[in-house]
């Protein structure tokens, strides 16, 4: 167990007074509602583009990414490289001129003003009941982590992160969020660097980590490359760790998993309609998606170096998981089963000396923190506008709603609280919660691009579709097995007729069944029902929306030149890691 | 630069506090781990830019 110096608490404090000092500071601009759910659409592009990813930045994001580095190598890099770069390019160009120029407040608000009440009622009651529990994993998550790394009480801990959250965010609303993601972005950066550099040098540099992990890749069975490359083993989900080939992986998670969730999750779409522009919403995601081509380097890096310090015999810093009576926990083959999840902490640890280790606990703290902030702000403009305003008051003064907005901040940090307790509890509960927000996530772009792009798609086909893709996506669920699992929550509860080589595998043509279910069927109900008359969709479909005009601006303000940059970087780093 | 205020403010002045902390640390056990030194320079320095290009924009209106 390690224990934290004086400096290193005075670290923490140092950033905990920065915290609450802005949610302080804005807290007499919060007249509005909108200035409370929407910042007053006032944000200038880079601190909604820094936002923008910084919401994304949670706990799975730096330990969970750290994990698979260590699990699957490089390859993880997939997860930013094709499963949410070129979705950002995408919604910028394409999406966000409906979004921001409809002046919707939320997602949900948009599939209202485009389809009709019951599609935005679906829509925002699994968004609300999402956001909040996965608020609660990740802070069930973060005091585990603590609990296990530093000692720490893990109810203090979780009671005092959440309490720190609920300050900042009932004080100052989205801007103080939005100003409290741009800090924690560079404290994240700032507090992973050096540990990616010392880890490095440490394994001797590229090569010396490459030529590590070519023992651990002979020992699985694997070439001797395959940690240290993306491209070159998809040919057979076999031949690599990831145990995906490249198709389920370009349409599965490149494409359905990807655009479905930056392109639709409002979490993140959020910070872009806080812009103070059409052109600065429109840039706000692909100034987030330079940094985000950057952050393998800073999260996976570190989880394939914390592997490659136990290769060949080596001292090992990732610590076996342990069995109920605090055993080693072995696999069928009785090789020791090690908890990735503890590899970039682990990593800080051995590494970083008292002051850096303060500097590295606190951008851990400040990543999980952006997330629950990122997760509670987004279901309180959920629940006022599209639940509280749409359903239960609408027609009421501006500061009725002001105070349900203040309220619902309280109400979803106590659900997730109590979601994190849940989770504590029961983890197999929350594994099946997990399960069905995906059902939920997976045909959600395919409603969202025909609803865009195709001024024919009725608000009952949009409905049936959503449906008709959760229960796809449900049902081929339950017909599938991931090798070596046993059917329950990993699948094949209805009967086992498709087998996949792995999780990943299973997940990513799950996700292709639903967006493909919903689609045709979204297609099918909208040819056989009456669609709106196209004097309602101007400004909500392509075709019938003027197209924002990007003349006279400086090439770096421009949406499509810069998104060019961004996909010319994104070919190039495929390549150099092919 | 609606705005309630320029966020370069707060980014700038915790990462001089983080900076001078490491500084500090660095200097008064040097053999730790030197690194507090050299990240303390960078956040330091960074949290100074960050708050000349906020005065800068301030002093422009």
């Amino acid at each position: 167990m390690t224990s934290l110096h004086l400096v290193d608490w005075a670290i923490m404090a140092a950033y905990f007074a920065v915290v609450l000092g802005v949610g302080l500071r804005l807290r007499r601009s919060m007249t509005s509602s909108d200035e409370f759910l929407l910042s007053g659409r006032s944000m200038p592009a880079w601190v909604s583009g820094l936002a923008f990813l910084s919401a994304n930045l949670g706990a799975q994001e730096v330990i969970g990414m750290g994990a698979s580095g260590a699990k699957y190598g490089i390859a993880t890099s997939h997860f930013y490289w094709v499963g949410a770069v070129p979705a950002m390019c995408f919604v910028a160009l394409f999406m966000m001129p409906f979004y921001y120029g409809s002046r919707a407040r939320s997602v949900p608000e948009y599939l209202r003003m485009r389809f009709d009440e019951k599609t935005r009622t679906v829509n925002a009651l699994t968004f609300a009941v999402m956001t909040v529990f996965s608020s609660g994993i990740s802070l069930y998550a973060m005091g585990k982590l603590f609990s296990l790394l530093l000692g720490w009480n893990m109810d203090v801990a979780m009671i005092a992160a959440a309490g720190i959250v609920l300050a900042y965010t009932i004080l100052g609303g989205l801007t103080s969020a939005i100003y409290n993601e741009v800090l924690q972005f560079f404290l994240i950066v700032f507090g992973f660097a050096p540990l990616a550099w010392l880890g490095l040098r440490d394994v001797g540099g590229w090569s010396g980590l490459t030529a590590r992990l070519a023992t651990v890749s002979a020992a699985q069975g694997f070439a001797p490359d395959a940690y240290t490359r993306s491209w070159a083993l998809l040919g057979s989900a076999a031949a690599n760790p990831i145990g995906v080939e490249w198709f389920g992986l370009v349409a599965g998670l490149g494409f359905v998993l990807s655009f479905g969730y930056w392109c639709t999750d409002f979490l993140v779409v959020q910070r872009a309609m806080a812009a103070d522009s059409m052109r600065a919403a429109r840039r706000t995601p692909l100034i987030a998606a330079f940094p985000k081509m950057i952050f393998p380097f800073l999260v996976i890096l570190p989880g394939m170096i914390a592997l490659a310090l136990g290769a060949g015999g080596g001292a090992g810093v990732i610590p076996p998981k342990l069995d109920a009576a605090g055993a080693p926990l072995l696999d069928a083959l009785g090789r020791t089963v090690l908890d990735f999840d503890l590899a970039t902490p682990s990593l800080l640890l051995k590494y970083f000396p008292s002051g850096m280790l303060g500097l590295g606990i606190t951008a851990l703290l400040a990543s999980f923190m952006s997330g629950m902030a990122g997760n509670v702000t987004a279901f309180n403009a959920v629940c006022t506008y599209d639940l509280y305003q749409g359903l239960v008051r609408p027609g009421a003064g501006d500061r009725h709603y002001l105070l349900v907005a203040r309220v619902v901040t309280v109400l979803g940090i106590l659900v997730s609280l109590a979601a994190a307790y849940v989770a504590a509890a029961f983890n197999n509960i929350m594994d099946v919660l997990q399960l069905v927000f995906a059902f939920v996530n997976a045909p959600l772009f395919a409603t969202f691009a025909l609803g865009m792009f195709w001024r024919r798609t009725t608000g009952h086909g949009a409905f049936a579709g959503l449906l008709a893709g959760t229960a796809g996506a449900a049902i081929h669920h339950g017909l599938s097995l991931p090798a070596g699992a046993v059917a329950g929550v990993k699948g094949g509860y209805l009967a086992t007729m498709i087998s996949y080589p792995s999780d990943l595998a299973q997940t990513f043509w799950t996700a292709i069944v639903a967006w493909t279910t919903c689609l045709v069927v979204t297609i099918v109900v909208s040819l056989a029902t009456r669609p709106r008359p196209e004097d309602e969709l101007a400004g909500l479909v392509w075709g019938l929306t003027p197209h924002p005009a990007d003349a006279g601006a400086r090439w770096h303000e421009r949406p499509v030149a810069v998104s060019v940059v961004v996909l010319a970087l994104l070919l190039a780093l495929n390549l150099l890691f092919w | 630069m609606g705005v309630p205020f320029d966020v370069r403010w707060p980014v700038g002045a915790l990462f001089a506090v983080l900076g001078g902390l490491l500084l500090i640390e660095g200097l008064r056990e040097p053999a730790a781990g030197p690194i507090n030194l050299v990240w303390g320079g960078v956040l330091l320095g960074f949290g100074a830019v960050t708050l000349a290009l906020a005065l800068r924009a301030r002093k422009r209106g």
